[in-house]
């Protein structure tokens, strides 16, 4: 993948593609229907569902209370066992660590488990600059890395693409990095994974070097584990003789029975199977079998700075099972690029502007406001991050970075300045009500009449155009509901009401 | 007799009056004599959820003021009822004013409308009669932040001559959400036009909900494409109890409200 996300504009500005493109709406729609229907089963099966979600945010939140003394039992743990354990603050130092064990091998490819971590860091990126490639094994991430393209989706990064695009992709592409596809390969899911498994079989056997990350790293045994569909990892993980996993700091686990609850949430959260086909685990070196040279490169980027907000840090919890993505109805229209980072969804609404720091970029201050709020993401979450918190919290943390850098305050600073001025007290409200109301009066005439007899306005001009483009615009009423309360005593006194009919009949 | 408040919510207020009004009237018909304090004004969400916290501090204030005193609040709002319930704490802890926090853990609790009728008079038929065709949309906060759970269906199911329609993906937002409807308008669109099409599918004469931001959202959408569907708060379906002449829905509008609300 030689693209990036630098560049992307903001998020309502980016929507607009996915928006707008109604072949890959319907792609959107029916990967993400499919396997919500299919999570929603496995997860409905479970009678302690519940139960396992609060022992999985307890032992996530355990594990952040005490992250330094976990952290240095894994060192202990992975040293113990024959693994080479490297801190790296951030994604340049990271990415030389990486680097320099590939070079010091003289190898000019290496072959990599699907990872969230390293596409954060994007060393893929750093490998090419280094002369060394980078080959993803991973099926959708093979789709994005011939397709030139950037991944969309935490669990399925190809997502966003279909079968007959998959199938051009394949025979456009593979001959250029490997073994080409088929002349006459079709768009049958079974004749394509045939040609990437063709393809991936001679670079699994070739490769000296494989890169991974980790779902989880249990601090008390030094054990690192993969979960996958595939059996891709298996063979990376197997295979080659040089083995570097990339782990952010917050994957560790206090214990191995801890692996007992969260490999039963991730499955049925993520691709909503009860097991997932392939769990690999490994404790440094074992003499004669797998990998004789491991390396773990311990991950912060921005992490120690999201573990200071005490509202924001729960985001630290994330298995990266990609449930929130799923049920989220605005990432099924707008699609996962539009979010401007390899973490998209609800989860990177609220991980990626706290990863990057808010109030000097426009994009990353788009992501917290790239939600209605709806609370599907929290209620699928199988660690219990309470999403919708987290948003509106950094969109206070947004706010807020704005006023200290002392700029004009914006447009809607003094609105909302003005709002809450009016707001706090009743006297001033009575008195904007009464202007609407006779705003509403003066609209009347030129408005007309919904089914339900509400008077309405149709397009307007001005800042109400981005509610009225397609949406009606209630007029407000002649007599607000204060005013009614007071003329009538609440509707006690005979007053006639005929003349306060609310504005609509 | 206990003391409650209806808080009306600004939009109900501004907006919406005849909301307000059928749920005075509502009320009294089941025995509640439900007071109105002219204090208040809006509870700040608007600001939380756009990130002013210290511009809702004093909305936050005015609100735990006005209602100083009363045993109960009412809403016909889940979104609103949910930004008391749940957001006034953060704005408080945010201020960093110790008082205002005790003050907030202190106020009276809020109730949305159907948790109310349900769980604290225990009524589920509340009287009412409204022949037509109905669906119900279950807003995201009354649904997913309060946790109303089924208690509005029950209560329309209740309800005389009223025949009520499943709504297809019923459970997935409108797009309304406030700021996002015009930060996102076109998402937000999107989303509110597929939910549109959802509620025309099911042939319904009337859309209903307990929240009346959704409502202007979605009905401004079915209003602009012509679609000859009404919406209607909750509140206002429950508190028919006239025959209405069914002629299209114009007459509908005369509503029990103003004058059947004098009967106590």
């Amino acid at each position: 993948m030689s693209g990036t996300f630098l560049g992307t504009p903001a998020f309502p500005t980016a929507a607009r593609t996915a928006l707008g493109d109604s072949q890959l709406r319907r792609n959107l729609a029916h990967a993400t229907g499919t396997i919500r229907t299919k999570r929603a089963g496995v997860v409905g099966e479970v009678d302690e569902w519940e139960q396992l979600r609060l022992a999985g945010a307890a032992i996530k939140e355990r594990v952040l209370r005490h992250l330094p003394d976990y952290l240095e039992q894994l060192e202990r743990s992975l040293t113990a066992a024959g693994a080479t354990v490297h801190w790296a603050r951030d994604a340049a130092e990271a990415n030389a660590i990486v680097v320099g064990i590939a070079q010091r091998h003289g190898t000019d490819e290496v072959v990599k488990v699907k990872s969230m971590a390293t596409q954060e860091i994007e060393l893929n990126e750093a490998l090419e600059a280094a002369g060394i490639h980078a080959w993803e094994t991973d099926l959708a991430e093979l789709i994005v890395q011939l397709g030139d393209d950037l991944p969309s989706h935490i669990l399925v990064p190809a997502i966003h693409r279909n079968r007959a695009e998959i199938r051009e992709i394949f025979l456009r592409e593979m001959g250029r990095a490997g073994k080409a596809a088929p002349e006459d390969l079709t768009d049958e899911p079974k004749q394509l994974a045939a040609a990437a498994r063709a393809h991936l079989r001679e670079k699994f056997l070739r490769a000296k070097v494989a890169v991974s990350g980790a779902n989880f790293a249990v601090a008390e045994t030094g054990t690192l584990t993969v979960v996958e569909s595939e059996g891709n990892g298996r063979m990376c993980l197997t295979l080659p003789e040089v083995l570097v996993s990339v782990v952010g700091i917050e994957k560790v686990l206090p214990t191995f029975e801890d692996l007992d609850v969260m490999l039963q949430l991730l499955p049925r959260s993520s691709t909503g199977e009860r097991m997932n086909p392939y769990t690999s685990t490994w404790t440094g070196v074992t003499p004669g079998d797998g990998p004789q040279e491991v390396h773990v490169v311990l991950l912060d980027n921005g992490r120690t700075d999201v573990l200071a907000d005490p509202t924001g840090r729960q985001a630290l919890r994330c298995i990266r099972c990609s449930a929130c993505l799923n049920v989220c109805p605005v990432y099924e229209r707008t699609g996962g690029h539009a979010y401007g980072s390899v973490y998209p969804g609800p989860i990177g609404a609220i991980l990626t502007p706290q990863l990057r720091g808010v109030g000097s970029d426009p994009q990353t201050d788009s992501l917290p406001y790239a939600s209605s709020l709806c609370g599907a993401c929290f209620e699928v979450c199988p660690v219990r991050i309470d999403i919708p918190e987290v948003l509106v919290h950094l969109r206070g943390e947004v706010v807020d970075a704005h006023k200290k850098a002392s700029r004009l305050p914006s447009v809607q600073d003094v609105a909302m300045k003005a709002a809450s001025w009016t707001l706090s007290s009743a006297a001033r409200t009575e008195r904007a009500a009464r202007a609407a109301g006779f705003g509403g009066k003066l609209a009347a005439r030129v408005a007309r009449r919904d089914p339900g007899g509400r008077t309405v306005l149709g397009a307007v001009p001005g800042p109400a155009g981005a509610w009225s483009d397609s949406r009606d615009v209630p007029v407000p009423a002649e007599e607000s509901f204060r005013s009614w309360w007071e003329r009538t005593d609440g509707g006690r006194s005979r007053t006639s009401d005929s003349d306060s009919d609310g504005g609509r009949s | 007799m206990p003391r409650v408040g209806l808080m009306v919510t600004c939009l109900n207020d501004t907006l919406f009056p005849d909301t307000g009004k059928a749920v005075v009237t509502l009320l009294r018909r089941l025995g509640v004599d439900v007071g109105f304090p002219a204090a208040q004004t809006c509870c700040g969400q608007p600001m939380v959820n756009t990130g002013y916290f210290d511009e809702a501090t004093p909305l936050v204030r005015n609100h735990l003021d006005a209602f100083a005193g009363y045993d109960a609040v009412i809403a016909p709002s889940g979104s609103c009822a949910g930004s008391v319930r749940h957001q006034h704490g953060l704005v408080a802890e945010r201020s960093g004013d110790p008082g205002l926090v005790r003050a907030v853990a202190d106020a009276p609790p809020v109730y949305e409308l159907s948790e109310y009728l349900i769980d604290v008079l225990g009524t589920v038929d509340v009287g009412a009669y409204f022949p037509h065709r109905v669906t119900y949309h279950p807003t995201c906060h009354s649904l997913r932040m309060l946790g109303v759970g089924d208690r509005p269906t029950r209560l329309l199911t209740a309800v005389r001559g009223l025949t009520l329609l499943d709504l297809p993906g019923a459970t997935e937002c409108c797009g309304f959400g406030g700021t996002f409807a015009v930060k996102n308008a076109e998402t937000s669109i999107a989303m509110g036009n597929d939910k549109a099409r959802h509620v025309r599918e099911t042939g319904a004469e009337v859309l209903v909900a307990g929240d009346n931001s959704c409502l202007m959202h979605v009905g401004g959408l079915l209003s602009r494409q012509r679609s000859g569907l009404r919406v209607m708060h909750l509140a206002e379906v429950l508190a028919q109890t006239e025959p209405v002449i069914s002629d299209a829905g114009r007459a509908a509008d005369r509503r029990s409200v103003g004058s059947a609300g004098v009967s106590a």
